[in-house]
This record gives C-alpha cells, sequence and structure tokens, in this order.
C-alpha cells in the first residue's frame, strides 16, 4: 500500500435549471479539473445534472453533532415566526 | 442522571432518525457496516469480471453497447459505496488493500464462470434479480449514506434485470433448439448459486438479529430468499424453461414455494477459496491495480505541473 491516494472530494449536481445544486457523494481525483470529469461519469451517466460543483472534503466545515441543541433548540419556541401564530378573521380567506 | 449513550442511539434507530458520519454510534455498528458496505462495493466491482468477459463477444450492437453500460453501472456502484464506507473512517486504499490480500471478501456468486452467451441473460435476470431483492430494503437502511447510495444502486439495476431477461426471452422464444437449450444450461447453473446470495439460513447466521435490532437489515436470508424465488418462478414458466429443483413445488397452506436442500458445503468452500474462478477474480483485480500504479502516479505529476503552471502565470500577471 502506498501513501499517495488522490484527495477526496465532495459533489454537488444541479439536476435542471432552476434548482439549488445538491449534494450526491464524493469521489477521489488529483485535481478539480479531473473531479468534476469523474463526477461527470459517476454521478450523471443518465441525465442527472446540468452543472457539477467539486470541492475538495478538506475545505467543508460543519458544525459539531454534540451541538445540535444549542444552535437548533432556540427555534423551537419561536412559534410568532410562524403565519398561524397571528389570529384574523374568517372573513378575510386567504391571507 | 446519566445519559447512557447507546440508549440514545437505540432510541433513534427505533424512531426511524437515520445515523449520520459524525454522530456517536457503538463501535461495533460502525465495524459491522463498514465491513458490510466496503464487501458490498468489493462485489460490484469484483462483479465486473464475469460480464466484462463477453463485452468484444455480444452478438449485436444493440447487445454490446446494453452491456457495457451495465458494467460500468456496476463500477459507479463499486465507486458509490466506497465512499459510503469512507465515511466510517477507513481509507479507499485501505479497503482496496484487504480485498487484494483476500483479507475482505465479495459476493461468491461472481466466482463461477461465464462459459456462454446465455450466462450474460442469466446473470441480469438472476443475480441482478437477488441483488435487487437485497437492496430494495436496503434503501432504508439507518445508516444515510449507505442509504443514500442504495437509493441511486436501485434506481439503475432495474435496467440490469430487464436486460438479462430480454437475453433470455430472445433465446427461448426466438432461437433454435440449440439456442434455447444454451438458455436452460445457463438456468441450471446460475440457479443455485443465485438461492445462496442471499447468505446462511438465518439459524446460521449469528450477525443477524443485531443488524436487524439496528435496522441495518430489515429482513432476514430467508425471508428474502423465499420472495426472490416465489417471484422468480412465474418469470421461468414464461420462458418455457425449468428450475433445476425438483423438490420445488407450490405450498397452497404456506402461500409460498417449498424448494430443496442447498448445497451448503459448496457454498463455504467457495466462501473459502475454492470457487472454480476465485484466484482468477482477485488476479485479474491485483493486475489491474498493480498495472495501473504508473497511471496514478503520473496523473499526481501532471496535476502538480498544471498546478505549478498556473501559479507561475498568476506571478507573471
Ligand atoms: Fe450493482
Ligand atoms: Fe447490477
Amino acid at each position: 500500500m502506498n501513501n499517495k491516494e488522490w484527495p477526496l472530494w465532495e459533489v454537488f449536481i444541479r439536476a435542471k435549471q432552476g434548482l439549488n445544486h445538491k449534494h450526491v457523494g464524493s469521489l477521489h481525483a488529483v485535481d478539480a479539473q479531473m473531479a468534476v470529469e469523474n463526477a461527470r461519469d459517476v454521478y450523471t451517466r443518465r441525465m442527472e445534472g446540468v452543472s457539477i460543483w467539486v470541492v475538495e472534503s478538506k475545505y467543508i466545515h460543519a458544525n459539531e453533532p454534540s451541538e445540535q441543541e444549542a444552535l437548533f433548540e432556540p427555534a423551537n419556541d419561536k412559534i410568532y415566526r410562524h403565519p398561524t401564530f397571528y389570529v384574523l378573521p374568517e372573513e378575510l380567506n386567504h391571507m | 442522571m446519566e445519559i447512557n449513550l447507546e440508549d440514545v442511539f437505540q432510541q433513534k434507530i427505533d424512531d426511524e432518525i437515520k445515523i449520520e458520519p459524525r454522530d456517536w454510534m457503538p463501535e461495533k455498528y460502525r465495524k459491522t457496516l463498514l465491513r458490510q458496505i466496503s464487501q458490498h462495493a468489493h462485489s460490484e466491482i469484483v462483479g465486473m469480471l464475469p460480464e466484462g468477459n463477453w463485452i468484444t463477444r455480444a452478438p449485436n450492437l444493440r447487445r454490446k453497447v446494453a452491456l457495457l453500460a451495465k458494467v460500468q453501472d456496476e463500477a459507479g456502484h463499486g465507486l458509490y459505496l466506497y465512499s459510503a464506507a469512507e465515511t466510517l473512517g477507513m481509507s479507499r486504499d485501505e479497503m482496496l488493500d484487504e480485498l487484494h490480500s483476500g483479507k475482505a471478501k465479495y459476493s461468491s456468486i461472481f466466482n463461477y464462470p461465464t462459459i456462454t452467451w446465455a450466462d450474460m441473460g442469466a446473470i441480469g435476470w438472476l443475480v441482478d434479480g437477488a441483488a435487487i431483492m437485497n437492496q430494495v430494503p436496503l434503501c432504508r437502511t439507518s445508516y444515510g449514506p449507505y442509504a443514500r447510495a442504495m437509493v441511486r444502486v436501485c434506481k439503475e439495476e432495474s435496467f440490469h434485470q430487464r436486460q438479462g431477461y430480454e437475453i433470455m426471452l430472445t433465446l427461448c422464444t426466438r432461437g433454435t433448439p440449440e439456442q434455447k437449450a444454451m438458455a436452460q444450461d445457463a438456468l441450471n447453473r446460475w440457479w443455485w448459486p443465485s438461492i445462496m446470495m442471499f447468505g446462511p439460513n438465518d439459524d446460521n447466521s449469528p450477525n443477524s438479529a443485531q443488524s436487524m435490532k439496528w435496522k441495518i437489515k430489515r429482513f432476514s436470508n430467508d425471508e428474502l430468499r423465499q420472495k426472490f424465488i416465489d417471484i422468480t418462478v412465474p418469470q421461468a414458466e414464461l420462458l418455457g424453461l425449468t428450475i433445476p429443483d425438483k423438490d420445488l413445488k407450490w405450498n397452497e397452506a404456506r402461500g409460498h414455494y417449498d424448494f430443496g436442500p442447498i448445497n451448503w458445503e459448496e457454498f463455504y468452500q467457495v466462501v473459502a477459496g475454492n470457487g472454480p474462478c476465485n484466484k482468477q477474480r482477485l488476479k485479474a483485480r491485483v493486475d489491474a491495480w498493480n498495472k495501473g500504479e504508473w497511471v496514478r502516479e503520473a496523473a499526481v505529476a501532471f496535476a502538480e505541473k498544471r498546478a505549478r503552471k498556473e501559479s507561475g502565470n498568476i506571478e507573471a500577471a
């Protein structure tokens, strides 16, 4: 076994114009150009995409799963951010 | 009160919450998955060899493009699965090393030879058919990256089985008597190994219960095997072929087909490395890896050169 493993890249594909790029998986490639070419072969063999983004995996930064509560729980009790919090007369129909 | 991580984990599983790479997981869950996903990946990669054997000898262009596309899909399946396995903390090179050294297993079905064109039909129909039966429940497996990879795989498998069945159908309904005999011969050779693809009987499958509890697996080996047989028997009848099992019989009371005893001795022999093609398959993979060494090195050298050139251009500007 050698230690020359090619770097890992995360692949994001835009399925069609108007949609956002979505993470589909990862692959190994020597550089960005090869990563795009490989992503085309590995992830778009059946017209799954019209645009490919690749990002070297080491540049992805994420929150710690242990921070889950601290980060996302405060949104839980802010029901006034939702339209149904506001009580309006029936006659108003669609608002 | 102390929180037991393992209880929290099991609660998530019970609530059908997927486990993602950086979540806490029991070491044994990680190890079990790593073994299963990497072996699955190896099976896709080694699985290209028996069919690759016939690409240059496909009977016409339609069959050739289909077979080529199928084999390319299998390479893709291997790559989706390797990248899912890597999220559990093992490098790609380590996994390949385990395959090449013989430490890791792959599905033993690929250790059987493909001696006639009808084998391309039987493999698509039966081997991909059995794989689909195994893989569809894996789309809901508890580990997120594995489940997502399996969704992609399952979308592509249906074409594999259909092109195989079409080959059988052509041989059986439009072929000469010799061609139909060839189809029957392929069924005779591939039937039992396909049935064995579901693994040992439930009472001989010690890790199954834990895998079911962790929802890595959703159905037992025997359940899936029975389902496969029930679905496949009418398909063989439609072809006018006979399944090589004299005990095969519809059981009205069970609502299932009864079938004859499986030769587990053969299964364990093939798993142990003594199947007809084990050595040949492994050698083909090791040779491909070794002969690709210069290509991998050249690609790195070329990327470095391109990077130097680009940074040179920036400095010059
Ligand atoms: Fe596959
Ligand atoms: Fe397949």
